[in-house]
């Protein structure tokens, strides 16, 4: 916190929201946030407020996701959606570059065409959403090699995350500690006050353009004494989180029960259809495709999402080795929890509870996790 | 690898068994692509096309549509004969097509029912993939086929390379362009999940459950699909006709059909 140059904390008027985006716009950024589309909140360019999700609520649990129009004309009442900042950092398919046929040798040119040229500003991720930015910057970038196509994604982003002040039907960023509440990794963190009467935001920057953005929108009454009333609502959000990951002794406890009974179980219901491991917000893997031109004389190399729920992933000379659907399951499940600590340091799931609501037949992680754990 | 200009240019043929020739007019629709295609590859035999038509045998054939007739049955082994790779296009040769619904009835009630003159009629009592009858190189699925498959696998037939066509499900390509999931939002009942991509999630992404079209994915697990459907309290006999529609006799789709048919 600068002292007179920046304003750390700011009481916004719900009347004055769009001066945030106005502050963004002037800035030169394009603004991606939620919007209702094909019957779900989804994430892409917004211009105006009015484009916001005004009084859509989400329901969801296990394989459901509904959508509900209320009376009250809250902006940010409902919890993460189909869609993830890993769609923008991490196209879901994209050229990574093309090699030319040069008499008998060939020569690689790498694609420059996946400079991006707008700056992005993101405005209404969740807590939980910015955990798993973290853990893809470690994937992506923070290891002996850097993704190009990351990076230049990465650089830049304004965040303004939406602390949750209500918990999502099958959330459970507290037991995983990314949330209800953004500690960190933020450019300004909003929290969402309606009342009766009132309706109006605690924004707090997290960093010094953030704060430095702050200063410039249109103050509303003193915040004292509100600081405290929204750490209400979190501690309300975490009380109705119905969902939870016991996390002591998980890695070890998943890396000893590899040939666990439930995993037959499980590996009978799952349709290995690849939904969870895509929605998750911090999976990570891809493929590569070579396309040639029809005369051989030029070819592509395509990434594509991929996951561990498909047959080619485990393709390896002489076949896959994960025939088996329980085997892929088990894959992803002991990734999540288990060796992911090996590969980065901190589990592979932030608690975004994606999985469980797009998965088509409602598998659900926290409770095979249990069972588990016997 | 591509030829030199003094090499022959491999010779293509198209045969049309029992189908609605849209796979291989998938060929003709690939307007732009035709010329470059076939300045590598000499199409010697294909009656949409052309009436020239030069003798085989040929380096690739492509198989439209099912084997229905005693006359088929055997047509399909000249076939096979003059032909070094042998593709099947469609849920036709690939699966025996909507056609093959006559598989779970008995064929010879229908054909009293709808000729006049059952007696002039030769059919087999099933329709039946091609791979029932000969070898086959290579299957290329979908009701009809997607023309830039088509383009792929003579692509990579030509530059001595793996296809790129996919065997995971359809859900793949839902996520791969931010469809949300129809089944989620709306309890629409989907195939996706038992079904092998390549239509690039065409039904989903205009708010529709999935058909089927390019027929069972790797390790299909139909009968935890229905389960889940059952579940929600749809009947057996949605779940007859949800598995019985293009590649009704493939498989997985056939096995689960009949599951809830008694
Ligand atoms: S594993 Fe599931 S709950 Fe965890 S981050 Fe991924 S999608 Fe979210
Ligand atoms: S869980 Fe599967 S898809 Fe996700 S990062 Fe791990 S291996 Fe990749
Ligand atoms: S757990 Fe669910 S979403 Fe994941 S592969 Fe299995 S069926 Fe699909
Ligand atoms: S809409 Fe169908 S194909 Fe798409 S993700 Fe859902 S179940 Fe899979």
């Amino acid at each position: 916190m600068k002292e007179g140059k920046t304003v750390n904390a700011c009481l916004l008027e719900r009347k004055h929201f769009d001066t945030l985006l106005d502050a963004l716009k002037v800035r030169g950024y394009k603004i991606i946030g939620p919007i209702v589309k094909d019957n779900a909140i989804v994430l892409e360019p917004v211009e105006s407020v009015t484009q916001l999700p005004i009084g859509w609520v989400d329901e969801q649990s296990n394989g459901v996701y509904r959508l509900r129009k209320t009376d009250t004309p809250t902006l940010f009442n409902f919890t993460v959606g189909p869609h993830s900042l890993k769609q923008y950092l991490f196209p879901s398919v994209q050229k990574i570059f093309m090699t030319q046929r040069q008499g008998k040798s060939t020569e690689s040119t790498v694609d420059e065409k996946v400079e991006r040229k707008k700056k992005y500003a993101f405005i209404g991720l969740r807590p939980c959403e910015l955990a798993a930015l973290h853990i893809h910057d470690m994937v992506f970038i923070g290891g002996m090699y850097s993704d190009p196509v990351y990076q230049v994604r990465r650089k830049d982003l304004f965040l303004i995350v939406v602390n949750c002040t209500r918990a999502g039907g099958t959330c459970f960023c507290a037991s995983m500690k990314t949330g209800p509440r953004a500690e960190r990794g933020y450019d300004i963190a909003i929290t969402e006050v309606y009342e009766k009467n009132q309706h109006y935001f605690i924004l707090e920057g997290g960093s010094d353009r953030g704060m430095s953005l702050l200063k410039e929108l249109k103050q509303g009454k003193e915040i004292d004494g509100r600081v405290q009333k929204v750490q209400e609502l979190y501690t309300k959000a975490v009380q109705e989180m119905g969902k939870a990951v016991e996390t002591s002794k998980l890695k070890d406890i998943l890396a000893q029960q590899l040939e666990h009974p439930e995993y037959d179980n499980v590996g009978n219901r799952c349709l290995s259809c690849a939904n969870c491991t895509l929605v998750c917000p911090t999976c990570f893997c891809s493929t590569v495709e070579d396309v040639t031109e029809l005369s051989g004389a030029s070819a592509d190399r395509i990434r594509k999402w991929d996951s561990c729920f498909t047959l080619d992933f485990s393709y390896i000379h002489g076949g896959p080795v994960r025939l088996s659907v329980k085997s892929r399951y088990r894959q992803w499940l002991v990734h999540k929890f288990s060796t992911w600590i090996d590969q980065f340091g901190t589990f592979g799931c932030v608690g975004c509870g994606r999985c469980i609501t797009w998965c088509p037949v409602g598998i659900d992680i926290t409770e095979e996790i249990v069972k588990i754990r016997g | 690898m591509a030829k030199s200009k003094k090499q022959r240019k491999p010779k293509l043929a198209v045969w049309k068994f029992a189908s609605c020739d849209g796979c291989q007019l998938s060929l003709l629709d690939c307007e732009d692509e035709l010329l470059g295609v076939a300045k590598h590859i000499e199409i010697a035999n294909f009656a949409e096309a052309s009436r020239a038509i030069s003798k085989g045998p040929y380096d690739i054939s492509l198989v439209e549509g099912s084997i229905t007739t005693p006359h088929d049955a055997e047509r399909i082994h000249q076939v096979r004969r003059q032909s070094k790779i042998l593709i099947t296009i469609g849920a036709c040769a690939t699966a025996g097509g909507i056609q093959a619904l006559r598989n779970f009835k008995d064929a010879k009630q229908f054909v009293s029912m709808v000729y006049a003159n059952p007696k002039y009629i030769e059919t087999l009592n099933k329709s039946t993939p091609i791979a029932d009858h000969v070898f086959v190189d290579f299957e290329l699925r979908g009701c009809p086929i997607n023309k830039y498959h088509l383009l792929e696998v003579i692509n990579a037939y030509l530059n001595g390379r793996k296809p790129n066509i996919p065997t995971y499900a359809v859900c793949v390509e839902c996520k791969r362009r931010f469809v949300p999931c129809v089944a989620v939002t709306q309890a629409i009942p989907c195939l996706g999940p038992v079904t092998q991509a390549g239509c690039n999630a065409l039904c989903p992404s205009y708010n529709r459950g999935c058909f089927g079209c390019y027929g069972p994915k790797e390790t299909p697990n139909t009968s935890a699909l229905s389960s889940y459907l059952l579940a929600q309290g749809r009947s057996r006999e949605e779940l007859v006709h949800l598995f019985r529609n293009f590649n009704a006799y493939s498989e997985a789709f056939r096995k689960e059909s009949e599951a809830h048919e008694k």
